[in-house]
Protein backbone atom coordinates (compact mmCIF):
# COMPACT_ATOMS: atom_id res chain seq x y z
CA UNK A 1 0.00 0.00 0.00
CA UNK A 2 2.96 2.31 -0.55
CA UNK A 3 4.01 3.66 -3.95
CA UNK A 4 7.06 2.23 -5.66
CA UNK A 5 10.05 4.57 -5.86
CA UNK A 6 9.99 7.25 -8.54
CA UNK A 7 11.84 10.38 -9.50
CA UNK A 8 9.94 13.57 -8.71
CA UNK A 9 10.32 16.59 -10.96
CA UNK A 10 8.56 19.80 -10.01
CA UNK A 11 7.67 21.83 -13.07
CA UNK A 12 8.47 25.52 -12.72
CA UNK A 13 7.37 26.27 -16.28
CA UNK A 14 5.28 24.62 -18.96
CA UNK A 15 8.34 24.39 -21.21
CA UNK A 16 10.24 22.54 -18.50
CA UNK A 17 7.34 20.12 -17.97
CA UNK A 18 7.08 19.40 -21.70
CA UNK A 19 10.83 18.98 -22.03
CA UNK A 20 10.81 16.42 -19.22
CA UNK A 21 7.88 14.54 -20.76
CA UNK A 22 9.65 14.57 -24.11
CA UNK A 23 12.73 13.10 -22.46
CA UNK A 24 10.99 10.37 -20.43
CA UNK A 25 7.93 9.62 -22.59
CA UNK A 26 5.75 6.80 -21.27
CA UNK A 27 8.08 6.36 -18.28
CA UNK A 28 6.76 9.64 -16.89
CA UNK A 29 3.31 10.72 -15.76
CA UNK A 30 2.11 14.23 -15.12
CA UNK A 31 0.92 14.73 -11.55
CA UNK A 32 -2.16 16.97 -11.63
CA UNK A 33 -4.69 16.53 -8.80
CA UNK A 34 -3.48 12.99 -8.24
CA UNK A 35 -6.87 11.80 -7.05
CA UNK A 36 -6.94 8.92 -9.55
CA UNK A 37 -3.22 8.46 -10.16
CA UNK A 38 -2.03 8.26 -6.55
CA UNK A 39 -4.51 5.52 -5.52
CA UNK A 40 -3.26 3.38 -8.41
CA UNK A 41 0.32 4.09 -7.30
CA UNK A 42 -0.54 3.18 -3.70
CA UNK A 43 -1.87 -0.15 -4.97
CA UNK A 44 1.16 -0.41 -7.31
CA UNK A 45 -1.19 -0.79 -10.21
CA UNK A 46 0.90 1.92 -11.79
CA UNK A 47 4.59 2.46 -11.16
CA UNK A 48 5.74 5.44 -13.18
CA UNK A 49 9.49 5.95 -13.06
CA UNK A 50 9.06 9.71 -13.09
CA UNK A 51 6.34 12.07 -11.85
CA UNK A 52 6.26 15.58 -13.28
CA UNK A 53 4.32 17.75 -10.85
CA UNK A 54 2.46 20.44 -12.80
CA UNK A 55 0.60 21.88 -9.80
CA UNK A 56 2.78 25.02 -9.74
CA UNK A 57 1.75 25.96 -13.31
CA UNK A 58 -0.87 28.61 -12.59
CA UNK A 59 -1.18 29.39 -16.30
CA UNK A 60 -2.94 26.01 -16.73
CA UNK A 61 -5.72 26.94 -14.32
CA UNK A 62 -8.85 29.00 -14.76
CA UNK A 63 -11.93 29.56 -16.90
CA UNK A 64 -12.09 32.16 -19.66
CA UNK A 65 -14.97 33.14 -21.90
CA UNK A 66 -13.34 33.85 -25.23
CA UNK A 67 -13.61 31.92 -28.46
CA UNK A 68 -15.75 29.34 -26.64
CA UNK A 69 -15.44 28.54 -22.95
CA UNK A 70 -11.75 27.86 -22.36
CA UNK A 71 -10.89 25.84 -19.27
CA UNK A 72 -7.29 25.31 -18.22
CA UNK A 73 -6.42 21.65 -17.72
CA UNK A 74 -5.36 22.21 -14.09
CA UNK A 75 -8.68 23.85 -13.14
CA UNK A 76 -9.91 22.00 -10.09
CA UNK A 77 -13.45 20.68 -9.69
CA UNK A 78 -13.86 23.02 -6.72
CA UNK A 79 -13.14 26.00 -8.97
CA UNK A 80 -15.55 24.81 -11.65
CA UNK A 81 -18.29 24.37 -9.03
CA UNK A 82 -17.93 28.03 -8.04
CA UNK A 83 -17.06 29.65 -11.36
CA UNK A 84 -19.55 32.27 -12.60
CA UNK A 85 -18.70 31.69 -16.28
CA UNK A 86 -19.40 27.96 -15.93
CA UNK A 87 -22.67 28.68 -14.08
CA UNK A 88 -23.78 31.11 -16.77
CA UNK A 89 -22.66 29.23 -19.86
CA UNK A 90 -22.27 25.51 -19.07
CA UNK A 91 -24.54 24.76 -16.12
CA UNK A 92 -24.62 21.09 -17.14
CA UNK A 93 -21.27 20.93 -15.35
CA UNK A 94 -23.09 21.81 -12.13
CA UNK A 95 -25.39 18.82 -12.65
CA UNK A 96 -22.37 16.53 -12.74
CA UNK A 97 -19.78 17.96 -10.37
CA UNK A 98 -21.59 17.05 -7.12
CA UNK A 99 -21.55 13.42 -8.27
CA UNK A 100 -17.76 13.37 -8.54
CA UNK A 101 -16.51 11.70 -5.39
CA UNK A 102 -16.60 14.01 -2.35
CA UNK A 103 -15.65 17.58 -1.44
CA UNK A 104 -12.13 16.60 -0.33
CA UNK A 105 -11.47 14.98 -3.70
CA UNK A 106 -13.01 17.91 -5.58
CA UNK A 107 -10.67 20.27 -3.74
CA UNK A 108 -7.73 18.62 -5.55
CA UNK A 109 -8.99 16.85 -8.68
CA UNK A 110 -8.69 18.66 -12.01
CA UNK A 111 -10.67 18.65 -15.25
CA UNK A 112 -7.60 17.92 -17.37
CA UNK A 113 -6.47 15.11 -15.09
CA UNK A 114 -9.92 13.60 -15.25
CA UNK A 115 -10.07 13.70 -19.05
CA UNK A 116 -6.52 12.43 -19.51
CA UNK A 117 -7.25 9.58 -17.08
CA UNK A 118 -10.23 8.65 -19.32
CA UNK A 119 -12.14 6.48 -16.91
CA UNK A 120 -15.15 5.25 -18.93
CA UNK A 121 -17.46 5.59 -15.93
CA UNK A 122 -16.46 9.18 -15.26
CA UNK A 123 -18.94 12.00 -15.81
CA UNK A 124 -16.92 14.78 -17.40
CA UNK A 125 -15.64 12.84 -20.43
CA UNK A 126 -19.26 12.16 -21.38
CA UNK A 127 -20.16 15.82 -20.90
CA UNK A 128 -17.21 17.10 -22.92
CA UNK A 129 -18.17 14.60 -25.63
CA UNK A 130 -21.82 15.71 -25.60
CA UNK A 131 -20.77 19.37 -25.77
CA UNK A 132 -18.45 18.59 -28.72
CA UNK A 133 -15.51 20.00 -26.84
CA UNK A 134 -12.01 20.30 -28.21
CA UNK A 135 -8.93 19.23 -26.29
CA UNK A 136 -5.84 21.35 -26.81
CA UNK A 137 -2.65 19.38 -26.36
CA UNK A 138 0.94 20.47 -26.50
CA UNK A 139 4.34 18.85 -26.76
CA UNK A 140 7.79 20.39 -26.69
CA UNK A 141 7.65 20.84 -30.45
CA UNK A 142 3.99 20.82 -31.43
CA UNK A 143 0.46 22.07 -30.65
CA UNK A 144 -2.68 20.35 -31.80
CA UNK A 145 -6.43 20.22 -31.15
CA UNK A 146 -8.25 16.94 -30.73
CA UNK A 147 -12.06 16.72 -30.93
CA UNK A 148 -13.49 14.93 -27.88
CA UNK A 149 -14.85 12.28 -30.22
CA UNK A 150 -11.30 11.32 -31.19
CA UNK A 151 -9.65 11.87 -27.82
CA UNK A 152 -11.11 8.90 -25.95
CA UNK A 153 -9.93 5.70 -27.59
CA UNK A 154 -10.52 3.07 -24.89
CA UNK A 155 -10.70 2.38 -21.17
CA UNK A 156 -8.08 4.66 -19.61
CA UNK A 157 -6.70 5.31 -23.09
CA UNK A 158 -6.57 8.58 -24.98
CA UNK A 159 -5.11 9.93 -28.20
CA UNK A 160 -2.38 11.70 -26.22
CA UNK A 161 1.11 10.82 -27.42
CA UNK A 162 3.85 10.02 -24.90
CA UNK A 163 5.35 13.51 -25.16
CA UNK A 164 2.07 15.46 -25.02
CA UNK A 165 0.18 17.27 -22.28
CA UNK A 166 -3.49 18.19 -22.29
CA UNK A 167 -3.34 21.92 -21.60
CA UNK A 168 -6.83 23.32 -22.28
CA UNK A 169 -10.41 22.25 -22.91
CA UNK A 170 -12.54 24.40 -25.20
CA UNK A 171 -16.33 24.08 -25.05
CA UNK A 172 -18.32 25.82 -27.79
CA UNK A 173 -20.95 28.34 -26.77
CA UNK A 174 -24.50 27.03 -26.81
CA UNK A 175 -26.80 28.35 -29.48
CA UNK A 176 -29.85 30.19 -28.15
CA UNK A 177 -32.76 28.05 -26.95
CA UNK A 178 -30.41 25.29 -25.83
CA UNK A 179 -30.88 23.22 -22.70
CA UNK A 180 -28.51 20.67 -21.25
CA UNK A 181 -28.83 18.14 -18.48
CA UNK A 182 -26.70 15.45 -16.88
CA UNK A 183 -28.11 12.64 -14.73
CA UNK A 184 -26.66 9.46 -13.33
CA UNK A 185 -27.43 6.56 -11.02
CA UNK A 186 -24.74 5.26 -8.68
CA UNK A 187 -24.98 2.76 -5.84
CA UNK A 188 -23.97 5.41 -3.35
CA UNK A 189 -23.41 9.14 -3.57
CA UNK A 190 -19.92 9.77 -4.89
CA UNK A 191 -19.42 6.31 -6.36
CA UNK A 192 -18.85 5.81 -10.05
CA UNK A 193 -22.08 5.76 -12.02
CA UNK A 194 -23.66 2.50 -13.13
CA UNK A 195 -24.95 4.64 -15.97
CA UNK A 196 -25.11 8.35 -16.68
CA UNK A 197 -26.24 10.52 -19.57
CA UNK A 198 -25.56 14.02 -20.84
CA UNK A 199 -28.34 15.40 -23.04
CA UNK A 200 -28.11 18.62 -25.08
CA UNK A 201 -31.15 19.93 -26.93
CA UNK A 202 -31.52 23.05 -29.07
CA UNK A 203 -35.05 24.04 -30.07
CA UNK A 204 -35.85 25.88 -33.27
CA UNK A 205 -38.15 28.90 -33.55
CA UNK A 206 -40.91 26.42 -34.45
CA UNK A 207 -40.39 24.66 -31.12
CA UNK A 208 -39.12 21.49 -32.79
CA UNK A 209 -35.81 19.87 -31.90
CA UNK A 210 -33.10 21.35 -34.08
CA UNK A 211 -29.95 19.90 -32.54
CA UNK A 212 -29.58 17.01 -30.09
CA UNK A 213 -26.58 15.32 -28.54
CA UNK A 214 -26.62 12.32 -26.20
CA UNK A 215 -23.50 10.94 -24.52
CA UNK A 216 -23.23 8.32 -21.81
CA UNK A 217 -20.78 7.30 -19.12
CA UNK A 218 -20.42 3.85 -17.62
CA UNK A 219 -21.93 1.89 -20.51
CA UNK A 220 -18.90 1.28 -22.76
CA UNK A 221 -15.11 1.22 -22.64
CA UNK A 222 -15.11 4.98 -23.23
CA UNK A 223 -17.65 7.81 -23.12
CA UNK A 224 -20.24 6.75 -25.64
CA UNK A 225 -22.40 8.89 -27.93
CA UNK A 226 -25.77 7.76 -29.26
CA UNK A 227 -25.86 9.44 -32.66
CA UNK A 228 -28.86 7.59 -34.09
CA UNK A 229 -30.94 8.24 -30.99
CA UNK A 230 -30.04 11.94 -31.07
CA UNK A 231 -30.75 12.18 -34.80
CA UNK A 232 -34.17 10.58 -34.34
CA UNK A 233 -35.34 13.71 -32.54
CA UNK A 234 -34.26 16.25 -35.15
CA UNK A 235 -37.17 18.10 -36.71
CA UNK A 236 -39.82 16.63 -34.47
CA UNK A 237 -41.68 17.87 -31.41
CA UNK A 238 -40.11 17.31 -28.02
CA UNK A 239 -42.69 14.94 -26.57
CA UNK A 240 -42.54 12.14 -24.06
CA UNK A 241 -43.12 9.57 -26.80
CA UNK A 242 -40.28 11.00 -28.88
CA UNK A 243 -37.98 10.79 -25.85
CA UNK A 244 -39.04 7.16 -25.32
CA UNK A 245 -38.27 6.32 -28.91
CA UNK A 246 -34.85 7.97 -28.67
CA UNK A 247 -34.16 6.13 -25.42
CA UNK A 248 -35.04 2.82 -27.06
CA UNK A 249 -32.71 3.56 -29.97
CA UNK A 250 -29.90 4.36 -27.55
CA UNK A 251 -30.58 1.22 -25.51
CA UNK A 252 -30.55 -0.91 -28.64
CA UNK A 253 -27.25 0.52 -29.84
CA UNK A 254 -25.31 0.25 -26.57
CA UNK A 255 -23.71 -2.90 -25.26
CA UNK A 256 -22.79 -2.34 -21.61
CA UNK A 257 -20.64 -5.10 -20.22
CA UNK A 258 -21.95 -5.09 -16.67
CA UNK A 259 -19.77 -4.85 -13.58
CA UNK A 260 -19.75 -5.83 -9.93
CA UNK A 261 -22.57 -3.37 -9.20
CA UNK A 262 -24.92 -3.93 -12.13
CA UNK A 263 -25.56 -6.37 -14.94
CA UNK A 264 -25.30 -5.13 -18.49
CA UNK A 265 -29.07 -5.42 -18.81
CA UNK A 266 -29.63 -3.27 -15.73
CA UNK A 267 -27.15 -0.67 -16.99
CA UNK A 268 -29.04 -0.54 -20.28
CA UNK A 269 -32.33 -0.14 -18.42
CA UNK A 270 -30.92 2.71 -16.33
CA UNK A 271 -29.50 4.39 -19.41
CA UNK A 272 -32.91 4.29 -21.06
CA UNK A 273 -34.75 5.76 -18.08
CA UNK A 274 -32.10 8.45 -17.63
CA UNK A 275 -32.22 9.33 -21.33
CA UNK A 276 -35.95 10.04 -21.18
CA UNK A 277 -35.64 12.07 -18.00
CA UNK A 278 -32.56 14.04 -19.06
CA UNK A 279 -34.08 14.90 -22.44
CA UNK A 280 -37.22 16.18 -20.71
CA UNK A 281 -35.20 18.39 -18.36
CA UNK A 282 -32.97 19.62 -21.18
CA UNK A 283 -36.02 20.61 -23.23
CA UNK A 284 -37.57 22.41 -20.26
CA UNK A 285 -34.36 24.33 -19.78
CA UNK A 286 -34.21 25.15 -23.49
CA UNK A 287 -37.80 26.44 -23.34
CA UNK A 288 -36.85 28.67 -20.46
CA UNK A 289 -34.70 30.39 -23.05
CA UNK A 290 -31.46 30.23 -21.14
CA UNK A 291 -29.20 27.43 -20.15
CA UNK A 292 -28.97 28.35 -16.48
CA UNK A 293 -31.21 26.18 -14.40
CA UNK A 294 -31.56 24.63 -10.99
CA UNK A 295 -29.45 21.60 -10.23
CA UNK A 296 -31.02 18.45 -11.58
CA UNK A 297 -30.56 15.97 -8.77
CA UNK B 1 17.94 3.51 -8.58
CA UNK B 2 19.23 6.02 -6.09
CA UNK B 3 16.76 7.12 -3.49
CA UNK B 4 15.12 10.29 -4.84
CA UNK B 5 15.16 12.78 -2.00
CA UNK B 6 14.02 16.35 -1.69
CA UNK B 7 14.40 19.07 0.91
CA UNK B 8 11.04 20.54 1.85
CA UNK B 9 9.85 23.27 4.15
CA UNK B 10 6.25 23.26 5.27
CA UNK B 11 4.17 24.97 7.96
CA UNK B 12 2.21 22.48 10.06
CA UNK B 13 -0.15 23.84 12.69
CA UNK B 14 1.74 27.10 12.49
CA UNK B 15 5.19 25.60 13.08
CA UNK B 16 7.79 25.53 10.29
CA UNK B 17 9.34 22.13 9.55
CA UNK B 18 12.27 21.59 7.21
CA UNK B 19 12.96 17.95 6.36
CA UNK B 20 14.47 15.77 3.68
CA UNK B 21 11.90 13.33 2.29
CA UNK B 22 11.89 10.55 -0.26
CA UNK B 23 9.67 11.47 -3.20
CA UNK B 24 7.38 8.48 -2.70
CA UNK B 25 6.64 9.30 0.95
CA UNK B 26 2.90 9.95 1.31
CA UNK B 27 1.94 13.16 3.06
CA UNK B 28 -0.07 11.10 5.59
CA UNK B 29 3.03 9.07 6.51
CA UNK B 30 5.14 12.23 6.66
CA UNK B 31 2.74 13.76 9.15
CA UNK B 32 2.57 10.62 11.29
CA UNK B 33 6.10 9.24 11.09
CA UNK B 34 8.31 12.25 10.48
CA UNK B 35 6.41 14.90 12.43
CA UNK B 36 5.07 12.41 14.98
CA UNK B 37 1.58 13.89 14.73
CA UNK B 38 -0.34 10.63 15.01
CA UNK B 39 -3.75 12.28 15.24
CA UNK B 40 -4.06 12.05 11.47
CA UNK B 41 -5.27 8.50 10.90
CA UNK B 42 -4.67 6.23 7.92
CA UNK B 43 -7.57 4.02 6.94
CA UNK B 44 -7.88 2.88 3.35
CA UNK B 45 -4.88 4.66 1.82
CA UNK B 46 -6.65 5.15 -1.48
CA UNK B 47 -8.80 8.16 -0.88
CA UNK B 48 -12.10 6.53 0.04
CA UNK B 49 -12.43 6.60 3.84
CA UNK B 50 -11.45 10.18 4.73
CA UNK B 51 -9.66 9.30 7.99
CA UNK B 52 -6.47 11.06 6.80
CA UNK B 53 -8.22 14.34 5.91
CA UNK B 54 -6.16 17.43 6.72
CA UNK B 55 -6.42 21.07 5.75
CA UNK B 56 -4.03 21.80 2.89
CA UNK B 57 -3.84 25.55 2.36
CA UNK B 58 -7.13 25.70 4.25
CA UNK B 59 -9.02 23.11 2.23
CA UNK B 60 -9.91 19.58 3.37
CA UNK B 61 -7.67 17.20 1.46
CA UNK B 62 -6.81 13.51 1.56
CA UNK B 63 -3.26 13.35 2.87
CA UNK B 64 -2.91 9.77 1.58
CA UNK B 65 -3.35 11.04 -2.00
CA UNK B 66 -0.52 13.55 -1.85
CA UNK B 67 3.20 13.19 -1.53
CA UNK B 68 5.08 14.92 1.25
CA UNK B 69 7.27 16.62 -1.34
CA UNK B 70 4.17 18.43 -2.63
CA UNK B 71 3.77 20.15 0.74
CA UNK B 72 6.89 22.24 0.14
CA UNK B 73 5.92 25.87 0.61
CA UNK B 74 2.37 25.06 1.67
CA UNK B 75 0.42 25.21 4.92
CA UNK B 76 -1.08 22.23 6.69
CA UNK B 77 -3.40 21.97 9.66
CA UNK B 78 -3.97 18.64 11.38
CA UNK B 79 -6.30 17.70 14.21
CA UNK B 80 -3.57 18.66 16.67
CA UNK B 81 -3.85 22.22 15.38
CA UNK B 82 -7.54 22.66 16.15
CA UNK B 83 -6.96 23.92 19.68
CA UNK B 84 -4.33 26.47 20.50
CA UNK B 85 -1.69 24.93 22.73
CA UNK B 86 -3.27 21.51 22.23
CA UNK B 87 -5.36 21.69 25.42
CA UNK B 88 -9.10 21.50 25.84
CA UNK B 89 -11.72 21.08 23.16
CA UNK B 90 -12.91 23.58 20.59
CA UNK B 91 -16.69 24.02 20.10
CA UNK B 92 -16.87 21.34 17.39
CA UNK B 93 -14.89 18.85 19.46
CA UNK B 94 -16.96 19.66 22.55
CA UNK B 95 -20.18 19.06 20.60
CA UNK B 96 -18.84 15.75 19.24
CA UNK B 97 -18.10 14.75 22.84
CA UNK B 98 -21.51 15.76 24.18
CA UNK B 99 -23.54 14.30 21.33
CA UNK B 100 -21.61 11.03 21.22
CA UNK B 101 -20.36 11.77 17.72
CA UNK B 102 -17.79 8.99 18.01
CA UNK B 103 -17.36 5.53 19.38
CA UNK B 104 -14.03 4.01 18.34
CA UNK B 105 -12.78 7.42 17.22
CA UNK B 106 -10.77 6.24 14.23
CA UNK B 107 -12.63 8.42 11.74
CA UNK B 108 -12.95 11.37 14.10
CA UNK B 109 -9.84 13.42 13.17
CA UNK B 110 -10.78 13.35 9.50
CA UNK B 111 -14.35 14.32 10.29
CA UNK B 112 -13.19 17.19 12.50
CA UNK B 113 -10.98 18.56 9.71
CA UNK B 114 -13.71 18.24 7.08
CA UNK B 115 -16.31 19.84 9.31
CA UNK B 116 -14.02 22.62 10.51
CA UNK B 117 -13.71 23.91 6.95
CA UNK B 118 -17.39 23.24 6.29
CA UNK B 119 -18.59 25.28 9.28
CA UNK B 120 -16.18 28.04 8.37
CA UNK B 121 -17.83 28.35 4.94
CA UNK B 122 -21.37 27.48 6.12
CA UNK B 123 -22.12 28.95 9.55
CA UNK B 124 -25.84 28.09 9.35
CA UNK B 125 -26.11 24.70 7.67
CA UNK B 126 -29.21 22.54 7.54
CA UNK B 127 -29.09 18.82 8.15
CA UNK B 128 -28.99 17.93 4.45
CA UNK B 129 -25.95 20.15 3.89
CA UNK B 130 -24.18 18.57 6.86
CA UNK B 131 -24.84 15.09 5.51
CA UNK B 132 -23.60 16.06 2.05
CA UNK B 133 -20.43 17.52 3.56
CA UNK B 134 -19.95 14.34 5.60
CA UNK B 135 -20.28 12.10 2.56
CA UNK B 136 -16.54 11.80 2.09
CA UNK B 137 -15.84 10.49 5.58
CA UNK B 138 -16.73 6.93 6.48
CA UNK B 139 -17.78 6.07 10.04
CA UNK B 140 -18.55 2.45 10.83
CA UNK B 141 -19.71 2.99 14.43
CA UNK B 142 -22.18 5.82 14.77
CA UNK B 143 -24.51 5.56 11.79
CA UNK B 144 -23.69 9.28 11.37
CA UNK B 145 -26.77 10.60 13.20
CA UNK B 146 -24.82 11.62 16.28
CA UNK B 147 -22.15 13.27 14.14
CA UNK B 148 -24.82 15.29 12.33
CA UNK B 149 -26.33 16.28 15.69
CA UNK B 150 -22.91 17.37 16.92
CA UNK B 151 -22.13 19.48 13.87
CA UNK B 152 -25.50 21.23 14.08
CA UNK B 153 -24.98 21.90 17.79
CA UNK B 154 -21.48 23.24 17.12
CA UNK B 155 -22.81 25.51 14.38
CA UNK B 156 -25.45 26.91 16.74
CA UNK B 157 -22.93 27.60 19.50
CA UNK B 158 -20.37 29.09 17.12
CA UNK B 159 -23.01 31.45 15.71
CA UNK B 160 -23.89 32.51 19.25
CA UNK B 161 -20.25 33.17 20.07
CA UNK B 162 -19.78 35.47 17.11
CA UNK B 163 -19.57 39.19 17.81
Amino acid sequence: MKPAPFEYIIARSLDQALAAKSEYGDEARFLAGGQSLVPTMNFRLSQPAVLIDINPLDELSGVRDGDGIRIGAMTRYRTLERDPVIAATQPIMLDALPHIAHPQIRNRGTLGGNLAHADPASELPAIVLALEGTLKVRSRTNDRSIPAREFFVGALETALRPDEMLVEIVLPHHQSRTGACFMEVARRRGDFAMAGVAAIVTLGDDGLCRYVRLAFCGVADRPWHADDAARSLIGIAATESAFTQAAELAMGAMDPSGNVHASGGYQRHLAGVLTRRALAVAVTRAQQGHSRSSRGH
Amino acid sequence: MDIDQHRISTAVNGARHTKTVESRLLLSDFIRHELLLAGTHVGCEHGVCGACTILFDGLPTRSCLMFAVQADGHEIVTVEGLTSGGDGLNPLQQAMHEKHGLQCGYCTPGILMTMTAFLDANPSPDEAAVREALSGNLCRCTGYQHIVDAVLLAAERMRGARP
